[in-house]
């Protein structure tokens, strides 16, 4: 891994290279992706290592007592193994491979919320969640009466610490909450919020799908008890994600889904379940996704998290200042920290609209309520235009957002 | 400006969509529905007021792009006067306007200046768009209780 330094020049057009779809043209213009809080791009070598796999190694793990599948659960261990240095978790017994941050937040609610919640506990979330930390929530609430409450967030779409604190009574069981906002960009501070809510004894999840391709991320110094996040967000394949468990928490929850690699020992009378992490990985799992998401991580990780980070805080600098000289722009969510995610309006433009107008210019960004239509309501517009960057978009990008959203203006004079 | 772009925000569109025609719920309507496309939140409510088999008032209010507000306005100023089987005639004639194949030529004689949406066929994520309101019209003169959506 190269060290990571702030001093040495990021070579984004190197790195662009890496990507093969950015040299795709789209109406003949060259592609500007903008969109990757949605999905992001994949690098060659994770292309390479899905088609490795499938095309020389591939065999089902923890069963076949020859070479293939004895390669193939080493791989598939390694690649937890991988998981666990990238978030710094104690032990890889903490790391379970689900779908996607969905899933993991639903298994959270499943099976920590349905066997340690009860009628009257509250569950604290806050304004500015994805509906994916809002209704696994409210379907619990449906079944076992708890309530759900939700911290605002203000005009700059930044949480109301002060609001925060108030709500966090003893009644107040779990505290969910997203690292980074998909809508908005705003940074929570989660270190402050787990020690907060710790204070009071609740049990803490982040929602870090918009934080681990941007930042380094360590769960035992945010000291949360539960991080979920997607592969398909960082570099690697859909259908493959991580849910981060403290193991203690793990090991009294019950499984999540019955089946196979569960279990230790089955009778029709009486099953025994299996040890972490595999209680919590029914069936055969996602094979060629967890490997591929391996090598996402040691991609990243030899770009070097810090130096992401700081690329792509130029960009988010450069591209705030340039998107604001676009007449009648307003961004929604200016927090002080901020991913890279620029979400606007143009005065009467819908965000349809100009999705549509930027789409013909080869730009794919984001319109709509992006799966948080409480934000949305908040910030009193039906949807917005999100341009969300990642260190392999440059400044030549964002100026033809930027040429493309004065055309908008154009057409909506 | 790209060609496909200027063909689909043509003036007569960005007008219906800064001044939209009876953009208003009719007043004593005899006839209601509601048209919602969750995923891009484009949403209608279409009224109107028969006279027998005559529309004599129609109205729509909503929010939602200017495609889809440009069309559910043009609608309701094309509609009003027409029977019920008028109405549905037209109905088909936009229909297959807006949901033809890319390049295909289409006969817009029958349609009048609601021509203006021809191009629209170009953009087949927004053809939703433009439809929205005319199936929600549809659901209004003939109800079958089900949500109308066009995504």
């Amino acid at each position: 891994m190269e060290p990571s330094t702030g001093v040495k020049k990021f070579d984004v057009e190197a790195i662009r290279k890496d990507f093969p779809i950015l040299e795709e043209q789209v109406y003949g213009k060259p592609l500007t992706y903008l969109d990757n809080a949605a999905t992001t791009q994949k690098p060659r070598a994770v292309i390479d290592t899905l088609t490795q796999f499938y095309s020389k190694e591939n065999a089902n793990i923890h069963r076949g007592i020859f070479c293939l599948s004895e390669q193939a659960t080493k791989r598939y261990k390694s690649a937890r193994h991988r998981v666990q240095e990238f978030i710094h978790a104690r032990s890889d017994k903490e790391i379970l491979f689900v779908r996607g941050t969905t899933e993991a937040i639903n298994l959270v609610a499943h099976c920590y919320g349905r066997a340690f919640l009860r009628k009257g506990d509250e569950v604290l979330i806050t304004g500015m969640e994805h509906h994916s930390n809002i209704v696994p929530w409210q379907m619990l609430a449906e079944q076992t009466g708890i309530r759900l409450k939700v911290a605002p967030i203000n005009d700059e779409g930044e949480l109301i610490l002060e609001e925060f604190k108030k709500l966090l009574t003893q009644k107040v069981k779990f505290v969910s909450v997203t690292h980074v906002s998909n809508a908005l960009g705003t940074i929570n501070p989660v270190k402050e919020l787990a020690r907060l809510a710790h204070e009071k004894g609740a049990v803490v999840l982040v929602d870090g799908a918009q934080a681990v391709a941007h930042t380094a991320v360590d769960v035992q110094d945010i000291d949360c008890d539960f991080y979920a996040f997607s592969g398909h967000k960082l570099l690697g394949p859909t259908g493959i994600g991580v849910l981060y468990g403290k193991k203690e928490l793990l090991e009294k929850m019950p499984p999540y889904q019955g089946g196979g690699d569960m279990i230790r020992t089955v009778t029709f009378e009486k099953t025994t379940y299996n040890d972490l992490p595999y209680k919590f990985e029914a069936g055969t799992p996602h094979i060629a996704g967890v490997i591929g998401l391996g090598a996402a991580i040691d991609y990243i990780r030899s770009v070097g998290l810090d130096r992401i980070e700081a690329y792509e805080q130029e960009l988010l600098a450069y591209g705030t200042e340039k998107i604001l000289q676009v007449p009648g722009l307003r961004l929604i969510g200016t927090a002080r920290k901020k991913s890279a995610i620029l979400s606007f309006v143009i005065g009467e433009a819908h965000a349809h609209d100009i999705g549509t107008i930027l789409d013909r210019q080869g730009i794919a960004i984001r319109a709509g309520h992006h799966c948080a239509m409480p934000v949305m309501q908040r910030f009193n517009v039906p949807a917005t235009t999100r341009a969300s960057l990642a260190f392999y978009n440059t400044k030549e990008e964002i100026g033809r957002l930027v040429a493309a959203l004065h055309e908008v203006t154009e057409v909506f004079r | 400006m790209n060609g496909d772009i200027r063909e689909l925000y043509q003036e007569m569109i960005m007008d219906h969509n800064k001044n939209p025609r009876n953009f208003r719920a009719v007043k004593d309507a005899n006839r209601n529905a509601e048209g919602y496309n969750p995923l891009c939140g484009d949403h209608f409510k279409v009224s109107l007021l028969m006279d027998g088999d005559v529309i004599k008032d129609i109205g729509f209010e909503g929010a939602g792009c200017a495609i889809s507000k440009a069309s559910a306005s043009m609608m309701t100023a094309a509609l009003k006067g027409k029977t019920r089987r008028e109405a549905k005639a037209l109905f088909e004639e936009v229909h297959k306007m807006l949901s033809r194949k890319i390049g295909e030529p289409c006969d817009v004689s029958k349609v009048g200046k609601l021509a203006t949406l021809a191009g629209v066929c170009e953009f087949p994520a927004r053809v939703k768009c433009a439809s929205l309101a005319w199936h929600t019209m549809c659901e209004a003169l003939d109800p079958t209780g089900k949500q109308v959506t066009t995504e």
